[in-house]
């Protein structure tokens, strides 16, 4: 966690609370923006960890509305009423929570505007949040999110910073599709630099969150965090990393990734996902067609081995990545026989 | 027609007519299947006529329709267009859907066909949101999903039970009993006696009706349909029905007791409205004719326009998956 906030800088402010800002002025600039799901309404406390606190009374409970804990009831609410005009944000509180509303994301929700021939379309928002780092164990931490960019119609992102999660969000609202978007848990409160009204991020763009030139890594939510973590140990030992925070999974950002490649000729991918069939092996496979020949070493990968997210906090903290971890992979990788 | 029991005579007519156009098009479809002219999964609604037929004219295009893979009669009957249906079925570009979506996913908003779902029990949820939107929006439109008996079963039908009566949506479940859920018997499959009966759990008006009395089930139709207008909440209607031609076109219906099959075949409720309408006077012989050849004409026509129209271009497989970012 950071320290203070300095006093010549603008108020710092969580993920947490510029998501809800972000909802706040969304509901504020299109009455058609709608809240659901469980406990989010002021009586029910504003959601479970207050994402969706005040919009009730700002907004009514007709438009930030608590249901009952029925994952795919909320689903299909949100799909049906998108179909005409409204632009539901879905809260599903859990991501494992997901899977019991697979059939109205995956069959409905991704799928109506092709089997529909383009006559419908499904501009909802599904917000859900996970992570590792509470000993929530085996059904409240995973990161699942390989199965939905698995799926042609969904987007999918996965915020790092609080402007991005503002920005992401305002630009997930304002999507014809339906985006899945990614809290992470262990990120929620960190204090960082407060986003701009307004300002949207766009759908299916990276930035660079560090520069380097040794070697790429491509990652996502709270992991970028802890590859930033990461940096002293490898520029101890000389390697010089280029940190790409995609931002968004699904449609991920070729052009971004390709030019830093490019630059290091060096890729490694980390996520906190298990790592068989995960997000990185995709990236991978496009990084090693397009440059192979040119990289200097596989692309690595790192990411949590294939187990269930266990409880036992030595067991949990061996699961997710580490700065150590992730510093030693990349300096392996550099330090590889060319 | 206040406080009349009985649909007026015009309505009783236009009952049968969408009766008839929809046993005409499940008997052409299935012959046309047979030729080998079209290749499609295909669900006959043939005996289950009725309850569209007379749900449907309780509503106006504005209502909104979820419906299942067993559904072509309840879009018909809703309004989609036979030339439009019979080109998505084919495949073909000038389908509701380009060819995109086939039988199991016609959809048509122009005549408040939203969605329909080839998975069993997914129509009610997503009813719901339409409902949702009605009601926000004070438009008085009506939300039917419609699906058969297997689907009380599954746990979206709970859950959209539930949900629906807690937030009072204008939404009607409108159950198809045709007492089997695939190949399987109602009562093997089935905790509650009647399904209707699970209506009381939700804190919801149940209704059980025999859905093969174009009467009953207009009258039932009509209430939950004002009940809906009139902000009342939800209705749960159990049509009870009988399908002839088992799960999928080809089903050997082995699973079937040959007895209950011919029972129900020789109670079929088309000839019998259709001679009620003619004992009655409320329908003449040569009208009700005349009717039936003017159906039989437009399918010719729509198979005839579906055959002739082309399939999507291969640019189609690619488009349609997301829409431009605004």
């Amino acid at each position: 966690m950071s320290g203070p906030a300095s006093q010549t800088k603008p108020k710092q402010v969580s993920i947490l609370q510029a998501l809800n800002q972000a909802l706040s002025d969304a509901m504020e600039d299109d009455p058609k923006v709608l809240v659901l799901g469980e406990d989010v309404a002021d009586p029910e406390c504003g959601g479970v960890t207050g994402v969706t606190s005040g919009l009730s009374t700002k907004f009514g409970e007709h438009r930030c509305r608590s249901t009952p804990i029925s994952e795919q009831a909320i689903m299909g609410a949100a799909i049906g009423a998108s179909l005409v005009g409204y632009k539901p944000v879905a809260e599903i509180m859990l991501m494992n929570f997901t899977t019991v509303a697979m059939d109205m994301i995956f069959n409905h929700a991704a799928k109506l505007r092709y089997m529909s021939g383009g006559q419908t379309h499904v501009p909802i928002v599904i917000r859900t949040m996970t992570g590792a780092g509470f000993s929530t164990a085996g059904q409240h931490s995973d990161f699942l999110e390989a199965w939905f960019a698995h799926a042609a119609g969904l987007k999918v992102v996965a915020p790092a910073t609080a402007a991005d999660a503002y920005g992401l969000m305002r630009s997930a609202i304002d999507d014809p599709d339906p985006v899945l978007v990614i809290e992470n848990m262990p990120i929620y409160w960190t204090p960082m630099e407060p986003p701009q009204r307004g300002h949207r991020v766009p759908i299916g763009k990276a930035r660079i969150a560090a520069e380097g030139n040794d070697l790429t890594i491509v990652t996502y939510s709270g992991m970028v965090h802890k590859c930033l973590a990461a940096m002293p140990q490898m520029a101890a030992a000389g390697v010089s990393a280029e940190i790409v925070d995609l931002r968004t999974i699904s449609p991920w950002d070729q052009e971004t990734v390709f030019a830093s490649v490019g630059k290091t000729k060096r890729c490694m991918v980390v996520h906190e996902a298990v790592r068989p069939f995960g997000a990185g092996a995709e990236i991978a496979a496009v990084v090693s067609e397009q440059f192979f020949g040119s990289l200097r070493a596989p692309v690595g990968r790192v990411a949590a081995p294939f187990t269930p997210v266990p409880f036992a906090q030595a067991l949990e903290s061996a699961f997710v990545p580490s700065p150590e971890k992730i510093a030693q992979a990349a300096i392996n990788l550099v330090k590889a026989k060319n | 027609m206040p406080n009349s029991n009985l649909p007026d005579g015009p309505t009783q007519v236009e009952i049968f007519r969408r009766m008839a156009l929809l046993k005409a098009n499940d008997e052409r479809s299935r012959k046309v299947i047979a030729s080998g002219r079209l290749v499609m999964p295909y669900y006959s609604y043939r005996g289950q006529e009725v309850i569209p037929a007379a749900t449907m004219v309780n509503l106006t295009d504005d209502d909104y329709l979820c419906t299942i893979y067993r559904g072509i009669h309840d879009m018909l009957a809703k309004g989609l267009p036979l030339k439009d249906l019979w080109a998505e079925t084919a495949g073909r570009v000038r389908g509701t859907c380009k060819g995109k979506g086939g039988p199991m996913h016609l959809t048509y908003p122009k005549k408040g066909v939203m969605v329909t779902t080839g998975v069993v029990g997914s129509s009610m949820p997503i009813a719901n949101g339409l409902a949702w939107a009605s009601q926000l929006s004070k438009d008085g439109r009506v939300a039917v999903a419609t699906f058969g008996d297997g689907a009380s079963n599954i746990g979206a039908f709970h859950e959209s039970l539930n949900l629906a009566s807690v937030w009072k949506l204008p939404v009607i479940f409108l159950c198809q009993n045709n007492r089997y859920g695939e190949h399987t018997r109602y009562a093997k499959a089935t905790s509650a006696k009647r399904i209707a009966d699970r209506a009381v759990a939700y804190g919801m008006v149940g209704v059980h009706v025999d859905g093969n009395d174009p009467i009953e089930m207009y009258r039932a139709a009509r209430d939950a349909v004002e009940r809906a207008r009139a902000g009342e909440g939800p209705t749960l209607i159990e049509a009870m029905t009988f399908r002839f031609h088992g799960h999928v076109l080809g089903d050997a219906d082995k699973y079937m007791d040959p007895a209950e099959k011919a029972a129900a075949i020789a109670a079929d409720p088309y000839p019998r409205f259709r001679n009620r309408l003619i004992d009655g006077g409320i329908a003449t012989e040569e009208q009700l004719a005349k009717m039936e050849q003017d159906i039989e004409a437009q399918i010719d026509e729509a198979v005839a326009f579906a055959l002739d129209t082309p399939p999507p271009g291969l640019e189609e497989l690619t488009t349609d998956v997301y829409g431009d970012a605004a």
